[in-house]
């Protein structure tokens, strides 16, 4: 479903982001991909959002090479992946329903759509009671909620989750990683990056490690081994 | 869409007051420049009025002859008006000018004759135009050759009245180009100024358009609330500016019609509202859905 083919990353200044990577992800999938910083985990998942461009090779969804999209069509790809970032990157001028809405309306879907969706996806994080809170109302285990919901309402094929605990404490990262898991049981494929040896030793799923923008290994059921 | 615009611009409270208020001094500018060419065009059409040129004619010219040269400059293209003092008159005015000088009065007394001959004043549509009024008055001159000739002297020939056109046409030309230039510069100065106000208001919204289209937003979708935010600011900033100008040409309005002469800036503006309405309210709205445009532009491309 998702294919990366020698894919080396290598900036203006021959720092080398990635150096060719090669793996594949199976639909319904939950890969983690692991790493110090500066790894190229957060590299990876940039080129498959057509963030960035990479230098030599190619990656391709759902057998669509990314990087020949045109930019008046990307959007298109870009809703069929739902991302989660490190940092929420919620719209401070939006409530958490109308950022969960926005994602919607940005899809083009019905209004009386958004009515119904939105409360559902905001119960399914557990966040019903603050639809009507801003971002800095809410505390930031709640805010990645909102980020996640955000993610799944338009129903992606793929959710990428770039270090989505990072910045929460050990109860909010196990909230965040049990929805995360439950998203996946529901169908939904999961690439999730993070550096969490706790994380990644309790989910028992494929684990991808990455150093110095190399795959080191590829484990089926790995744990976190660095 | 359009209440999302709404939504951003009440949310966006300070950064959308700052934005009006410059954008409203744009907008100013362009009023006033507008009342300046107004006013530079009047003053500088009341200093060309004054140029004229004028045909005396021999106190034997038969009046008939002097008609029919009226006539034939009348029909020139480049002639505006004519107007014909006839002997009789010249005297007339000669005698008032003069009614307390006793001693020249007696001259003419003395004289019995009236010395004076008739005179044709030509007004030209352009002051550049005399030279070829005048050509073609020697003309006229010289085909009469074999009789009298009925023209005494045109005074374009005079080496003073020539250089005083000149200099009147060199100078309402020169002054007309420096407010062209001035005024142009002046428009430019501030629409670079109100533009890169709502682009730095668009660049605290940056990250926002980011998220926005990796969550999957077409450029339109991102765009269109920008937009409405802008012509929103150029409406708003364009109504204050009329208003504005009301009092404010009320004030000016006897004071400009005294000093330039001939135009009061209350009456034209009241006369002209629709086009102020139209250039203020327009440019207000061009100017904030353009700025906008291309001030997302920039972001959109991730």
């Amino acid at each position: 479903m998702i294919y990366y083919d020698r894919v080396s990353k290598i900036y203006a200044d021959n720092s080398i982001a990635l150096e060719d990577v090669s793996f594949s992800v199976e639909p319904g999938e939950f890969i983690s991909i692991v790493g110090h910083s500066g790894a190229g985990k957060t590299t990876l998942v940039k080129m498959l959002l057509a963030e960035e461009k990479p230098s030599s090779g190619s990656v391709f969804f759902e057998s669509i090479n990314v990087h020949e999209v045109p930019l008046n069509r990307i959007n298109h790809l870009r809703r069929k992946i739902g991302t989660v970032f490190q940092d929420f990157r919620l719209l401070p001028q939006k409530t958490a329903y109308e950022n969960i809405a926005f994602a919607m309306e940005a899809a083009g879907r019905p209004e009386d759509e958004i009515h119904s969706d939105v409360p559902h996806v905001l119960d399914l994080v557990d966040l019903a009671d603050k639809a009507n809170n801003f971002p800095d109302e809410l505390s930031g285990g709640e805010q990645q909620r909102v980020a996640i919901a955000r993610a799944i309402v338009n129903q992606p094929d793929v959710i990428v989750a770039d270090e989505p605990t990072g910045n929460l404490d050990p109860v909010n990262t196990f909230e965040i990683v049990q929805i995360l898991k439950k998203i996946n049981d529901l169908g939904t494929t999961i690439i999730l990056t993070t550096h969490n040896k706790g994380v990644i030793d309790s989910l028992k799923k494929r684990v991808v490690t990455m150093d110095r923008g190399r795959v080191i290994r590829d484990d089926r059921e790995g744990k976190y081994i660095l | 869409m359009v209440r999302a615009g709404f939504l951003d611009f009440w949310r966006n409270g300070f950064v959308s007051l700052a934005s009006i208020l410059v954008m409203t001094v744009t907008l100013f500018v362009v009023g006033m420049t507008l009342f300046a060419g107004v006013i530079l065009n009047s003053a500088l059409g009341e200093l060309r009025d004054k140029a004229d040129i004028s045909v005396y004619f021999t106190t034997s010219a038969p009046e008939d002859q002097i008609l029919q040269l009226q006539k034939s400059v009348n029909a020139l293209p480049q002639v505006q008006s004519t107007t014909y003092i006839s002997a009789d008159d010249a005297l007339a005015a000669f005698r008032e000018l003069h009614q307390d000088d006793q001693l020249t009065l007696q001259a003419l007394q003395e004289l019995g004759d009236n010395p004076l001959g008739a005179e044709l004043d030509i007004k030209a549509k352009d002051i550049s135009q005399y030279d070829a009024i005048s050509q073609f008055l020697q003309q006229q001159q010289a085909s009469q050759a074999g009789g009298p000739s009925i023209i005494d002297k045109i005074n374009y020939f005079d080496e003073q009245h020539r250089e005083a056109l000149d200099r009147l046409q060199e100078i309402t030309d020169s002054a007309g180009r420096l407010g062209l230039i001035i005024i142009l510069l002046l428009v430019g100065v501030t629409l670079a100024i109100s533009f890169n106000t709502l682009r730095l208001a668009i660049y605290t919204s940056r990250e926002e358009i980011q998220v926005m289209r990796l969550v999957g937003a077409g450029a339109f979708y991102i765009r269109a609330p920008f937009m409405v935010e802008g012509v929103l600011y150029g409406l708003i900033s364009g109504v204050v500016t009329l208003v504005l100008f009301y009092p404010l040409t009320y004030w000016l309005g006897q004071a400009t019609a005294n000093f330039f002469g001939g135009i009061n800036v209350f009456s034209y503006y009241v006369s002209h509202f629709l086009m102020f309405f139209g250039i203020i309210i327009g440019t207000g709205v061009v100017l904030g859905a353009a700025a906008s445009y291309l001030a997302v532009r920039r972001y959109l491309k991730i």
